[in-house]
């Protein structure tokens, strides 16, 4: 462990990712209970030019931006952390299950994983979102969490059904191990570090698949993220107007989030592959 | 199979939705004053047009009989309006962004890719780092500032559109350059992200093909590097095709949205303004042509793999 922390250390893709996710997150996360605004608060009329006022302007709305940014940054951070857990949770529950016991149960749950692979996610996001009415930030973590696991559950099967036939897994059989315990305590262990590079891209991921909903106009209700201040950017002509306190931040805080998250993920690989680690 | 669940999905979830579209419909055709008994006699009218006084399993049953018959029924924003002949319209420009698009995007991306794999050092640790960052901001994030940049700060591309103002799609080659114009942009924001992509693919696999012994093996024969990257690289193109296939399906996504930035007048911006106006008929429409879209892809990347990989067109020929 103390070996893998200073290769962790020493790598500079991880570090920089790390510190440029902290500041997002920190942003996201302490802006929101130090500021005594709301973002649905009018300061001004439309689309006025960042001033001391408002640091970065005000929206289509004479909404203050700067304020909309912190409580955005939250809310996306927040839905793509659901949906990675959820992702993950499920494709790592359904990967390992089939990739364990094999034989029919594996067909079976790969034949749906594959399946599901074939329809493009975004279909089913719009359907799905435009079938639930009461869109929360938590729901909509949730539904991009349910369609973006088959990748995972996929890489997962593959990894566990390697791993079955090791001798420590027998051992543990013998001992009168349930398979539920053979999975938890055999198994995913040995995919640790697997499974949380697989829930940082699922996290990542999350957040793009935020914004697209968002932009579409299926974001969530009553609540300012980052995707659904580009909708509002959008619909109002914010960039043909020349508007780019409206649409820049955003959009620089959505490519940093998800280019932080994978800068970490290369730089964990280089940790856990030692293939990838060039002298 | 994926097909008729995917068909499935597109009739039941928007029926999820609780409450009746042509209820709405009809609600703001109220306004205009129209007497109740009227009313009701419109409602009982829409209610037959749209099927909807059926059970839902005939409802069903006519819903995948019309779809053969590419009857995608009506739709609510633009009645009397086709579903099947907005979608007509709209499909042209998405076909012919998307598709050179991604095949542009591919073979830079891969060749990049090779390249960073087999010199390593700098070249590959910016050309790595860069094509890492454009391919993981979302594709709308770099058409909004390649937009803002190049179209309205320093207008050298128009702001959107597929085609000024006053002119209408004809064959012509006034028309057709100012298309080219207008197109510039679209196509470049999303070639940049597709090239990134498939250069981080590429990338890995050559790296993991120079590691293997064959590729020892011909350097310690004396062959020349040119000729041993054609084989690393011959190799590594083989996963690189299927993922070419899997990419379609995220890829969709991105490019809907680009369409909007730029109001292009695809599918994506069909999709939007259905999203805004709850035309449920036209959002299912537009759900199903892209999910077709996307299996036809993978279809036609899974035939052409049969033809490029050498084992498998070995095995369909009946040698070895």
């Amino acid at each position: 462990m103390g070996e893998v922390l200073v290769l962790v250390l020493r790598s500079r893709r991880f570090m920089i990712g790390a510190i440029l996710f902290l500041a997002v997150l920190c942003f996201g996360v302490i802006g929101p209970r130090v500021t005594d605004r709301n973002p649905f608060q009018m300061v001004g009329g439309l689309f006025n030019p960042p001033s001391e006022k408002a640091i970065l302007g005000t929206d289509n709305l004479g909404r203050d931006v700067f304020t909309q940014l912190m409580y955005g940054t939250g809310t996306s951070l927040l839905i793509g952390f659901v949906a990675g857990v959820v992702a993950t949770g499920i494709g790592v529950t359904i990967g390992a299950v089939a990739g364990f016991k094999g034989g029919l149960v594996d067909e079976l749950l790969m034949g749906i994983t594959n399946v599901l692979i074939t329809i493009p996610a975004i279909v089913v996001l719009i359907l799905l979102s435009i079938a639930i009415r009461s869109r929360s930030a938590v729901v909509m973590g949730v539904i991009i969490g349910i369609t973006s696991w088959p990748w995972t559950a996929r890489a997962v099967r593959a990894q566990t059904s390697s791993l079955r036939t090791r001798e420590h897994v027998d051992l543990a059989r013998i001992s009168g191990y349930t398979t539920a315990e053979l999975i938890v305590k055999e198994i995913l262990p040995y995919m640790f570090s697997y499974i949380f590079m697989a829930f940082i891209l699922q996290f990542s991921a999350g957040i793009t698949n935020e914004a697209t909903l968002s932009m579409l106009g299926l974001g969530p209700y009553q609540t300012v993220s980052l995707g659904v201040m580009l909708h509002w950017a959008l619909l109002w002509e914010a960039v043909r107007t020349g508007a780019w306190w409206a649409f820049l931040p955003p959009v620089v805080f959505l490519a940093v989030a998800s280019f932080s998250l994978m800068l970490i993920n290369a730089g964990l690989d280089e940790v856990f592959n030692p293939r990838l680690r060039k002298s | 199979m994926a097909f008729f669940l995917a068909v499935s999905l597109n009739f039941f979830l928007p029926r999820l939705i609780p409450g009746n579209p042509v209820k709405v419909l009809v609600s703001q055709m109220a306004t205009g004053g129209v007497q109740s008994d009227a009313l009701a006699r419109i409602y009982d009218n829409y209610m037959r047009e749209f099927g909807l006084d059926q059970p839902l399993h005939i409802q069903f049953l006519r819903y995948f009989a019309n779809l053969f018959r590419g009857d995608l029924g009506t739709s609510f924003m633009l009645y009397p309006g086709k579903v099947s002949n907005l979608i007509r319209e709209a499909l042209p420009w998405t076909v012919a962004l998307q598709v050179p698009t991604i095949l542009v995007g591919w073979i830079i991306g891969n060749v990049l890719g090779a390249a960073c794999a087999y010199k390593g050092g700098k070249f590959d640790a910016i050309a790595f780092t860069s094509a890492l960052a454009v391919s993981n901001i979302p594709y709308y994030c770099l058409a909004i500032i390649l937009l803002y940049a190049l179209a309205v700060s320093n207008p050298i591309f128009p702001v959107g559109g597929g085609y000024s103002f006053g002119s209408y799609p004809e064959l012509s080659l006034s028309f057709l350059l100012d298309a080219l114009h207008h197109y510039t942009l679209p196509f470049l924001s999303l070639t940049v992200v597709a090239i990134g992509g498939q250069a981080i693919g590429m990338r890995e696999m050559a790296l993991y093909e120079l590691t293997t012994d064959y590729v020892h093996y011909s350097k310690a024969l004396g062959l020349s590097d040119k000729k041993v990257i054609r084989y690393v690289f011959r190799n590594a193109m083989l996963p690189q095709i299927t993922g070419l296939a899997i990419s379609f399906g995220t890829m969709m996504g991105g490019a809907l949205v680009t369409e909007t930035v730029f109001s292009y007048p695809g599918i994506g911006s069909l999709l939007f303004t259905a999203i805004r106006q709850t035309d449920y008929p036209l959002i299912q429409g537009c759900t199903l042509i892209i999910t077709v879209a996307v299996l036809l892809a993978n279809f036609l990347v899974d035939i052409a793999y049969g033809f490029i990989d050498p084992r498998i067109r070995a095995a369909q020929l009946g040698e070895r």
